[in-house]
């Protein structure tokens, strides 16, 4: 049987275009001191240490935790790389959870970032082959055709993502850390940016961000005696598929589906619309709000873009999605899923500051990545599971 | 640190080249001969018949070789999805906007993605048949940039159920 764990801290750097006055090091250094600080813990206390980013291939530094190591407090002690494309913040936090689930370790300190201000993501997403043709400029260019499939078969009115993009960009205005912050955004000013890749507008994107996040998990009797109130962890899961098969359904893959049913078995949760206060969703480009909604089970098939266009999703509706602003928001990509799984323990915690969900008890953190075909969530809460 | 210091040492520009060599196989080898002539060569897998292209010598949902005889193509099709593209990348030789296709050739189970010619941002959608513009045949080599573009055939479109399963 599984351990009980929790998370004690959580650290993060303000999200931003450039961090030139720090190297990466230097970047994640200074979400994991946050974390130790808001966990009340040393570097001496930590047991072990797990870190995630996005392919080396960004930033085209190779294994760059051998380097961050001893940033990291991790000289002689366990030290491990998760990668799992753009999910791997997320699935970051779930392999550190499992240390401490299967009492390997007492405190874990978990790390993801991505300095894109050092890389050129969109190059490295488009490598070509000799088997097919390079059309795909960056993650933009593989989603928007997937978008159009979504649009088509569930008939969503053309301006949800719009309403997404509005809605994640006032959000962000309450979040200090967050990247992007349009002070005076509305309806008009998304569907009149441009359109960079049809049908995903300018103000739709996800932006490029320099920044790290970090947790600090532990075992139950050391989250018992935390002077803050820790976030339990109730669930975690993985799941995975190959990219392309014959098929392969891109827009609502199983990986998704056969994830949410079981992460939701595990927590016990039967109703995840009504037992969940709110979630954050790994949202890179508007239209992925709906789309995961149905992912994650939490709309039906076909119906997720109903609950953003009732303004089910706003802060005040009755399911919050993307409290901090989302991925829309801020997009340190290797770092993007555990800033979902941060924010979700921030809310169950009650220190999400200005975009706190009242009342909030149990909340998802949710991260996928590659195409459409890694997907790490969890879900935590107030009390023990 | 001083204001100097940390201006020195921001940010060293360390161009990094990748020049792969890559090891195709049997089957993709096979694959890429049959595009040096001209011939689109899909492979089927044994457990559900469903037809790859392009190949790559085995099924991913299955995990078994496609290693039956293969399956000549058409270099006819349809648009099953796509995107206007106005966002550029050097690795990217194409002129901005163009229209990225995923193409199901008829016969295929699989999409090839590639780009539409010969046709205005208004004209293209989905379900629209076109079929393969080549290159010059003095100028083929083993890879699929043998086709240079699709453009539109002017028949009816595909109905959407025929290739609904593909997005």
């Amino acid at each position: 049987m599984a351990q009980r764990a929790a998370v004690i801290g959580v650290g993060q750097t303000h999200y931003q275009a450039r961090r030139r006055d720090v190297s990466m090091a230097g970047l994640v250094r200074e979400a994991a001191q946050r974390a130790l600080e808001d966990a009340q813990c040393t570097w001496k206390e930590v047991d072990a240490v797990v870190i995630g980013k996005a392919p080396d291939m960004f930033e085209g530094v190779m294994m760059p935790e051998l380097g961050l190591a001893d940033a990291l407090g991790g000289a002689y002690k366990p030290m491990l790389r998760v990668h799992t494309a753009g999910s791997v913040g997320g699935s970051t936090g779930v392999v550190a959870a499992s240390l401490v689930q299967g009492g390997i370790h007492e405190r874990v300190l978990c790390v993801a970032y991505e300095k894109q201000s050092e890389s050129n993501a969109t190059w490295a997403l488009s490598i070509s082959m000799p088997f097919s043709v390079a059309t795909i400029a960056g993650a933009g260019g593989y989603f928007a055709p997937l978008v159009r499939g979504y649009i088509r078969r569930s008939g969503a009115p053309e301006d949800t993502g719009v309403r997404v993009a509005v809605k994640d960009r006032r959000n962000a205005l309450r979040n200090p850390y967050a990247h992007l912050r349009v002070e005076d955004i509305s309806f008009e000013m998304v569907a009149n940016s441009p359109m960079l890749w049809d049908p995903i507008r300018y103000l739709e994107t996800c932006p490029s961000s320099d920044g790290a996040c970090a947790l600090v998990l532990a075992s139950e009797s050391i989250a018992e005696r935390a002077e803050k109130t820790p976030a339990w962890i109730h669930a975690t899961e993985m799941r995975s598929e190959p990219t392309q098969f014959a098929g392969r359904d891109q827009v609502m893959p199983r990986a998704t589906l056969d994830n949410a049913a079981s992460l939701y078995k595990k927590a016990g949760i039967q109703n995840p619309r009504r037992e969940l206060d709110c979630a954050e969703i790994y949202v890179p480009f508007s239209w992925f709000e709906p789309m995961w909604l149905e992912g994650m089970r939490i709309a039906e098939p076909n119906q997720g873009w109903q609950m953003t266009c009732e303004g089910a999703t706003a802060m005040d509706g009755d399911f919050p999605v993307n409290m901090s602003g989302g991925v829309l928001s801020s997009n340190p990509i290797g770092a993007s899923g555990l800033i979902r799984f941060a924010e979700s323990a921030l809310q169950v915690r009650g220190l999400a500051g200005e975009r706190q969900v009242d009342g909030a008890r149990l909340a998802l953190g949710h991260a996928y990545g590659g195409g459409s075909q890694y997907f790490s969530t969890w879900i935590v809460g107030s009390q023990k599971p | 640190m001083s204001e100097d210091a940390s201006e020195a040492v921001e940010l060293l520009r360390i161009p990094v080249e990748l020049d792969y060599t890559y090891s195709a196989g049997q089957s993709a080898s096979r694959f890429l001969r049959a595009i040096a002539e001209g011939r689109l060569l899909g492979q089927r897998c044994p457990v559900d018949g469903k037809v790859y292209f392009p190949t790559r010598g085995s099924c991913p949902q299955h995990g078994v070789p496609t290693a039956g005889d293969p399956v000549e193509l058409p270099d006819r099709g349809c648009i099953v999805t796509y995107s206007i593209v106005r966002v550029p990348s050097e690795n990217i030789p194409l002129e901005l906007p163009y229209i990225a296709v995923q193409v199901l050739l008829d016969g295929a189970d699989t999409v090839l993605m590639h780009v539409l010619g010969e046709s205005s941002l208004e004209d293209v959608h989905m379900g629209m048949r076109v079929q393969a513009v080549w290159r010059p045949r003095g100028e083929w080599t083993t890879s699929i940039g043998n086709i240079l573009y699709f453009k539109p055939t002017g028949e009816p479109d595909a109905p959407y159920d025929s290739y609904r399963e593909h997005i």
